[in-house]
C-alpha cells in the first residue's frame, strides 16, 4: 500500500509498505477513504515532538471502511463505513471508565502523561496513521463509528479531531451566557471553537490570528469579531480596550506549541527544540483574560518544559482548564448541531490533496500559502 | 469599567444574536453539553467487553516509560528502534522518567540522529532521499507563493528562512563527514 512516511525535518514521502496486520484480537483494518492534515501534525513535521522516528506514518485525522476484523470484535464488520477518533483508546481502564478517553492508559508504553494518537510519534504509542491506503484500528468495539447515512464523508472526517477539538475547547472554557470569549489562533479548532462558543451562549467572540485570510474566514464563518496581532504593539493592551478594561471572562488557547508572535520564544521552542511549545498565546490568554476568568487549553504543547506565566495565572485567581479532546464522547451532541443546519464543518475545507502529493500539502499548510485552512488527503483507491 | 461593579453592557441582546448565528445558545445549559457531569464511573459506555484488555504480542522488547508498572495491552509497532538511535532512545526509556529533562532531551537527540543515519541509509537503496521533493517546494509556483507571503502582514515570514537551514543542517554536516573521511582515507592511501 502507499503510506506517507517522515523523513526527518520538513521532509516526508509516499512509501510502499505492507498493509497492516491485526495485531490484538479487538483489532480492525481500515481502509482509508479519507484523511486530513492537522495543524498538530505540523509540530512532528517540524521535528519538535520528542521520539518522532523517521519512517513513522502521520494521520490521526481519517475515515474509511473496515476491511478486516479481529477475533473478538463484535460491532464492526468488513464493508462498514467507519469514523474513528483520532483518540486510541481501550474503553476500561481507570480513565477510560470515567469518560477520559483520551488519557486512557493501557495504550501507550511510552508515556503515562499522553494517551494513544494515531501517527503521532512514539510519545503517543508508536502508532502509524492514517495518512494511508490502510491503517491499523485497535479497540474496533470501541473507537469507531459508523458513518451516519446522512453524513458527507469530508463533514465525517473532521469530526475525528477539528470539530470535536474546537467544541470542547469551547467546553472546557465553562461559558455561561453572556461571556466575552476570546480564542487564539484562526486555524480549524479555533474556528470551530469559535462557532462553539455561540452554541454555549457567548455574548461576544472576538478572534486573535495574524494571518488576515484566516481573520476573514472567523468573520465570516464563525460571526466573530477579530484583532491582528501584527497591527498592534501589544495585543494584551488591545483586548484589554475592546473589554472596557475588564478582560474577556473566558480565553481559548487554540494555538498550542508553535506560536508566533514573540521571536525569541519561537525560537527556542519551534526551531532549537529547548521548550515543549512557545507559550506566547498561552502566556496573552494568561494576560487577557479578567481576573477569577477561566482559560482552556487544547492547543497541543510537547512533554518539555515551556515558559509560561504561571505567576499572573495564580495571582489573577484563574482556572486552567486543558485537555485532549475525549472525541467520541462529543460525536451524539455534534452530529444533532451538523444535521440541524447550525454547522457545516467542510465550510473551512481549502485543499483537497491527492496522498500522493502530500509532500507539496505539508510545504502549503506548514508555510501558510494559497489561502489554506484545513487541507484533506485523498488515497488514490478511495 | 471593571472600577465599578457592574458588567459592560453587551453590544447585542440574547435576541439579536439568536437571530444572527445560527443555533446560538442550543447549549446554553450545560446539561446538553457532552460529560456533564464529569468523571462518572460507567463501565460500559465505552462499548468495551473486557474488564482488562488482552495482551497484544510483545514482538521485539518493546521501550517503556519507567512511570507505567507493565507493559500496556496494547501498543504501536511502527518503527522499532535501530542504528546508534535506537540506543540513545533506549537508554532515555530505561533511565530517565518523564518528568525529567534529560529524557526528553536524549530522545530529541535520537531523532536528529536517527534523519542522518536514515538519510545516509537511503544512499544504499534503491530509493535514496530527495530533499527537493520530500520537502514539498515543487508545489510552491501553484501555491502563490509571492502574494501568499509578501504584503501581508504575517509575523511568520520573519523566521520561514530558517526553515531550509534546518533542512540543509544534517545534509552539509553530512557532506562534511564524507569529505573529512575521504580526506583522510586519500591521506592514508599516500602513505
Ligand atoms: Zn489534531
Ligand atoms: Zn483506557
Amino acid at each position: 500500500m502507499h503510506a506517507m512516511v517522515y523523513r526527518g525535518p520538513y521532509k516526508v514521502r509516499i512509501e510502499e509498505k505492507d498493509i497492516p496486520p491485526i495485531e490484538h484480537p479487538n483489532d480492525a483494518i481500515v481502509r482509508v477513504t479519507r484523511a486530513a492534515i492537522c495543524g498538530s501534525d505540523l509540530h512532528l513535521y517540524h521535528g519538535m515532538m520528542p521520539d518522532t522516528r523517521v519512517g513513522m506514518t502521520f494521520g490521526h485525522e481519517f475515515v474509511g471502511v473496515v476491511e478486516q476484523v479481529g477475533p473478538s470484535v463484535e460491532r464492526l464488520q468488513p464493508g462498514d463505513r467507519v469514523m474513528v477518533p483520532f483518540n486510541i483508546y481501550c474503553g476500561s481502564c481507570f480513565f477510560c471508565a470515567r469518560g477520559l478517553y483520551s488519557n486512557c492508559h493501557n495504550v501507550n508504553p511510552n508515556a503515562t502523561a499522553v494517551g494513544g494518537i494515531y501517527g503521532y510519534s512514539h510519545t503517543c504509542g508508536g502508532y502509524d496513521g492514517g495518512q494511508a491506503e490502510y491503517v491499523r484500528v485497535p479497540f474496533a468495539d470501541v473507537g469507531p463509528s459508523p458513518i451516519p447515512e446522512w453524513l458527507e464523508e469530508d463533514d465525517a472526517v473532521l469530526l475525528t479531531d477539528a470539530l470535536s477539538t474546537g467544541y470542547f475547547g469551547a467546553q472546557l472554557a465553562d461559558i455561561v451566557e453572556g461571556d466575552v470569549v476570546v480564542v487564539f489562533g484562526a486555524g480549524p479548532v479555533g474556528l470551530f471553537a469559535a462557532r462553539s462558543a455561540w452554541l454555549m451562549g457567548a455574548g461576544r467572540v472576538i478572534v486573535v490570528d495574524h494571518l488576515e485570510y484566516r481573520l476573514e474566514k472567523a468573520r465570516t464563518f464563525a460571526y466573530a469579531e477579530t484583532v491582528n496581532f501584527v497591527e498592534h504593539d501589544d495585543v494584551v493592551v488591545e483586548l484589554k480596550r475592546l473589554t472596557d478594561y475588564l478582560g474577556a471572562d473566558r480565553v481559548i488557547d487554540a494555538v498550542g506549541a508553535e506560536a508566533d508572535g514573540n521571536l525569541l520564544q519561537h525560537v527556542t521552542s519551534a526551531k532549537l527544540k529547548l521548550q515543549g511549545g512557545s507559550p506566547v498565546a498561552l502566556n496573552w490568554a494568561i494576560d487577557s483574560v479578567r481576573k477569577g476568568g477561566t482559560v482552556s487549553v487544547m492547543g497541543a504543547y510537547g512533554p518539555m518544559f515551556s515558559a509560561v506565566k504561571f505567576g499572573d495565572a495564580m495571582n489573577k485567581g484563574l482556572t486552567l482548564r486543558t485537555n485532549q479532546a475525549p472525541v467520541k464522547r462529543q460525536w451524539p451532541r455534534l452530529l444533532e448541531h451538523v444535521r440541524s443546519g447550525y454547522l457545516r464543518p467542510s465550510d473551512i475545507v481549502t485543499h483537497r490533496i491527492p496522498l500522493e502529493h502530500i509532500a507539496e500539502g505539508y510545504h502549503l499548510f506548514s508555510s501558510k500559502l494559497d489561502g489554506c485552512i484545513k487541507p484533506l488527503i485523498v488515497p488514490s483507491a478511495a | 469599567m471593571p472600577y465599578r461593579a457592574e458588567k459592560p453592557p453587551l453590544p447585542e441582546s440574547a435576541e439579536q444574536l439568536r437571530a444572527r448565528i445560527p443555533g446560538w445558545g442550543a447549549d446554553l445549559d450545560p446539561a446538553d453539553r457532552p460529560a456533564v457531569p464529569r468523571e462518572r464511573l460507567d463501565p460500559g459506555a465505552s462499548g468495551a467487553h473486557w474488564d482488562l484488555p488482552e495482551q497484544q504480542p510483545e514482538r521485539w522488547p518493546r521501550e517503556r516509560s519507567i512511570e507505567h508498572g507493565r507493559l500496556t495491552p496494547v501498543f504501536g509497532t511502527s518503527c522499532p528502534p535501530k542504528g546508534l538511535s535506537g540506543v540513545v532512545r533506549r537508554a532515555a526509556y530505561a533511565r530517565y522518567s518523564e518528568g525529567r529533562a534529560a529524557h526528553w532531551l536524549l530522545l530529541l537527540a535520537a531523532d536528529r540522529i536517527d534523519a542522518v543515519e536514515s538519510h545516509l541509509a537511503s544512499f544504499g537503496t534503491l530509493h535514496p532521499d530527495n530533499p527537493i521533493t520530500e520537502t514539498g517546494i515543487l508545489g510552491e509556483p501553484s501555491a502563490r507563493p509571492l502574494s501568499s507571503r509578501f504584503g501581508v502582514r504575517r509575523t511568520d515570514v520573519v523566521h520561514q528562512p530558517l526553515d531550509p537551514v534546518i533542512v540543509a543542517g544534517p545534509w552539509v554536516a553530512a557532506a562534511v563527514v564524507g569529505a573529512l573521511v575521504v580526506r583522510s582515507g586519500v591521506r592514508r592511501a599516500r602513505r
